[in-house]
């Protein structure tokens, strides 16, 4: 009986279960993946979606490119054995290119399944559309800055498999309305972001704004500038602006750039920590990680934290090298050409002091006095000799001058010998360098300061930094609002130039704004941040600063701020110690300005640079796509 | 464990009799060479920085064969007989290459065993006559500049005229330790320009020198050049 009974439950079990439809039966659910309406379902699954594309945006130059990308041409030397930058003699069409469409379609597919979205708040969704749009318009900027106009599209393309790929074939828009998409999206959604001056890392209406400012600013300055250019062009408008749309776009620039400055977007303002030393001022403002949301300053960044799996190895890449805290630091090494450009306080441009009038060297007894009087943002940007780097002194000296005018020197590193006529061990040649194709050494005689953490650990590969990449910010509108009002011929443009100057340590305001003072103060205010090559190119400047001749001493510190003085190498100032015992001047320094010997190349910026390659697959693929002028 | 090397020697013996079959196509074997001239005189350019491109139609996608005009105008590729298409791009080289609507205008090239052509150009201007020679620490030039493309649409001025002097015969702006740049309105004779430049100490010293004469047209990004002249110190 009990048997019988098993035996009937069993089956009976066996039945039910059998009982499912096969479809139903089939159709399983997958663990791991979400199907899109689910990962739509809630905020803070979106998020991890929006944050994925936020980490893919494209920068040229960004801590998640490596110290390569900071090597702006004539800018700094690569501390390295050699490298291609400073050997070769210009670039490759292709160079700066960027055709991500790839890119692209996922954040069409991101607005198009969040529109569609039916359980999120409408207040979340109304967010995460805007964000789309907003790096959907990043990235057209981004793009078209690069390669000029190309193919707008605004919604995923799918290939029906039907043999004949023309509809997804477009062609290239004109660059103007390239600009003009950018700009419009941009409006059309800074309302549906929020006003957070303490986000940084996520759009907010400023970073919206700050946006405008810029590329309305590209632009204008492609239309006006462009006229002087008239080969960069071609006859459909994919590349070249109309001079007379310039001044449309110079007064978007400049309203979007008020927006910021009279508040409407949330408070922010020029860091200000520091108000009675400006260097250490300007220095914390890129690495003051104990409160990052309370920098006033930050508008957009690419965020990083120690410990989280998202740090990033820039110090550990440019710590100085004597004292590091890794076998490796010291890459970027800026450039005479760059510290010379620095203005001494009296507004003026000089050379570095390092010779009289006769051409005798002038001797110093601190090297640090070569350097003083200058633009606080000098020390917050670059590493001199004489200075603390990485919260201990650096020690760059090349060796030792005698005054039979030979010098002594060593083959490495903080190289130990002996002085002529002396039994007694000395170093020879500064731990930090500088020596020709060492890596790690300052081969400029410089180390780069801005972005290098001063935190304990941050110059360890175990640990990293969490120095953010700052993708705009305050100093950058402001300086944009000068150049638009500028070119406005509005007397305000001024007003705005002069508080980024006030910052950086100048008591005499300028009177009157010129092309040249724009160009300059983006130079140094904004070195290493990105923008040099762009700026160059829309200004129509790269082909005649890299003309590709090669420099000599005396063309380097003639006309320093002139913004068409060529600039095609990098050149090293190296500090000597002076040893003449029984002169004054025993113990003193002297400078010397030196061509690196891996400096062997001049860059050359053809006039097909200025516009990226579209390579022979695309425009084989596409036959609607025109090619680029000047290639 | 025991290795049986009964299959190794097997697998060995195996691939090799597989692999036995040819499998590697002919590689291109007819030469094109050529000159672009100017009325029979080669064109003289700078090194590596005017590109030319061959294109052959009928096998699918289609890209570019490329290739550089040498600093003495030739040409040069190997190639498969064909039909190809031989283009320079608007805006290289020292000359007017035909366009119409925007787009160069290709020549047809049809390839039947190895060929020599020289392709007609229509150059700004041409260094007529350019003597260069040694006078004690110095170099000299003088030379003719004739402007060819006259008209006034496409003629254009002289922006500079140049000398330049190297240890190799790359000679150019971008490879040079010595050159004199002299400005196009400083040019009041065009017909007899004369350049002087110093020849600088030479480490490790040889005892001789090329010297080259560059011709910078207003709006043109590549430079015209003469014959590139060895002088012995």
């Amino acid at each position: 009986m009990k048997k019988i009974l098993t035996l009937v439950t069993f089956s009976l079990l066996l039945g039910m279960a059998g009982c499912k439809k096969d479809s139903e039966f089939l159709n399983v659910q997958p663990f791991a993946i979400l199907t899109s309406e689910q990962s739509f379902s809630d905020a803070n699954q979106a998020v991890s979606i929006v944050a994925d594309l936020y980490n893919r945006v494209a920068d040229m130059t960004a801590f998640k490119n490596s110290w390569e990308s900071f090597i702006d041409p004539g800018e700094a030397v690569p501390s390295t054995f050699g490298h291609v930058t400073v050997q070769r003699n210009g670039w490759g069409f292709g160079e700066w290119g960027n055709w991500d469409y790839g890119y692209l379609r996922e954040i069409n597919l991101f607005i198009e399944r969040a529109t569609a979205a039916t359980t999120l708040a409408e207040a979340d969704k109304k967010r995460f559309v805007a964000e789309g749009r907003f790096l959907r318009a990043a990235h057209y900027f981004e793009i078209v800055k690069r390669m000029g106009g190309v193919p707008i599209i605004t919604k995923s393309l799918l290939y029906d498999y039907s043999g004949d790929a023309s509809s997804l074939q477009n062609p290239r828009a004109k660059e103007s309305e390239v600009y003009d998409f950018v700009i419009k999206e941009l409006d059309e959604i800074k309302g549906d972001l929020p006003i957070a001056p303490r986000t940084k890392d996520r759009a907010t209406r400023a970073t919206a704004l700050a946006m405008i400012s810029r590329a309305a600013l590209y632009a204008g300055s492609i239309a006006k500038y462009g006229a002087t250019t008239p080969t960069v062009a071609l006859p459909g408008g994919e590349v070249g602006i109309p001079a007379s749309m310039a001044n449309s776009y110079y007064q978007k620039s400049l309203d979007a750039a008020k927006a910021i400055i009279n508040g409407s977007a949330g408070s922010y303002s020029l860091y200000n920590k520091f108000p009675t030393n400006a260097s250490q001022n300007f220095t914390s403002l890129f690495v003051d990680n104990a409160d990052k949301p309370g920098n006033p300053e930050t508008i957009w960044i690419e965020d990083y934290k120690i410990r989280s799996g998202k740090q990033h190895g820039f110090t550990i890449q440019n710590q100085p090298i004597f004292g590091a805290e890794e076998v490796e630091g010291g890459r970027v090494n800026p450039s005479l050409n760059l510290v010379q450009s620095f203005e001494l306080l009296d507004n003026t441009f000089a050379p570095l002091p390092i010779k009289d009038a006769s051409g005798n060297p002038i001797y110093y007894n601190d090297p640090m006095d070569l350097f003083a009087n200058r633009d606080a943002r000098l020390h917050g940007t670059v590493v001199v000799p004489g200075s603390i780097g990485k919260n201990r002194p650096v020690d760059i000296f090349a060796g030792y001058q005698l005054a039979n005018g030979t010098v002594v020197s060593g083959p490495s590193l903080g190289f130990i010998g002996k002085l002529p006529g002396s039994t007694a061990d000395v170093k020879l040649v500064g731990s930090d360098g500088p020596l020709n194709a060492i890596e790690y050494s300052a081969q400029s005689g410089f180390y780069i300061r801005k972005f290098v953490d001063p935190a304990v650990g941050s110059g360890s590969r175990g640990t990293g930094s969490e120095v953010p990449w700052i993708r705009y910010r305050y100093a950058e509108v402001l300086l944009n609002a000068a150049e638009a009002a500028f070119e406005l011929n509005l007397p305000e443009a001024v007003g705005y130039l002069n508080q980024v100057r006030k910052r950086a340590g100048f008591n005499t305001p300028l009177t009157t704004v010129t092309f040249d003072r724009i160009v300059n103060e983006r130079r140094v205010e904004l070195a290493f941040e990105g923008h040099l090559i762009f700026d160059k190119k829309r200004w129509r400047l790269a082909h005649i600063v890299w003309d590709g001749s090669q420099m000599t001493e005396t063309e380097l510190t003639a006309n320093i701020g002139d913004p068409r003085k060529r600039n095609t190498q990098p050149f090293a100032l190296w500090p000597y110690k002076v040893h003449d015992p029984g002169s004054p001047n025993h113990g003193k320094w002297i400078f010397k300005i030196v061509k690196n010997s891996i400096v062997t190349g001049a860059s050359r910026f053809q006039l097909g640079n200025y516009y990226s390659e579209i390579n022979t697959t695309i425009l084989a693929n596409n036959p609607k796509i025109v090619r680029q002028p000047n290639q | 464990m025991k290795v049986k090397y009964h299959f190794i020697v097997l697998l060995v013996l195996g691939s090799i009799a597989l692999s036995c079959k040819k499998d590697n196509y002919a590689p291109p074997s007819s030469a094109l060479t050529g000159r672009l001239v100017y009325k029979g005189e080669p064109i003289q350019v700078e090194y590596d920085r005017v590109p030319f491109e061959l294109y052959q139609y009928g096998f699918g996608k289609v890209g570019p064969i490329n290739g550089t005009i040498t600093p003495e105008g030739t040409f040069s590729h190997m190639l498969f007989d064909g039909e190809y298409k031989f283009v320079i791009r608007p805006g290289q080289g020292p000359f007017l290459w035909p366009q119409s609507g925007g787009k160069a205008d290709s020549i047809s090239i049809i390839m039947a065993g190895s060929k020599s052509m020289d392709i007609e150009v229509n150059p700004y201007y041409m260094i007529r006559t350019p003597q260069v020679a040694k006078s004690g620490t110095n170099v000299t030039a003088t030379f003719k500049a004739e402007k060819i493309i006259t008209d006034a649409v496409n003629g254009k001025s002289i922006e500079r005229a140049s000398l330049y002097v190297n240890k190799t015969q790359f000679v150019s702006g971008t490879d040079n330790i010595g050159k004199t740049d002299l400005a196009g309105t400083a040019i009041t004779d065009p017909n007899s320009i004369s350049l002087t430049t110093a020849i600088p100490t030479i480490t490790p010293t040889q005892n001789y020198i090329f010297a080259r004469i560059g011709l910078k047209i207003t709006g043109v990004e590549d430079m015209i050049f003469s014959p590139v002249v060895k002088l012995n110190l």
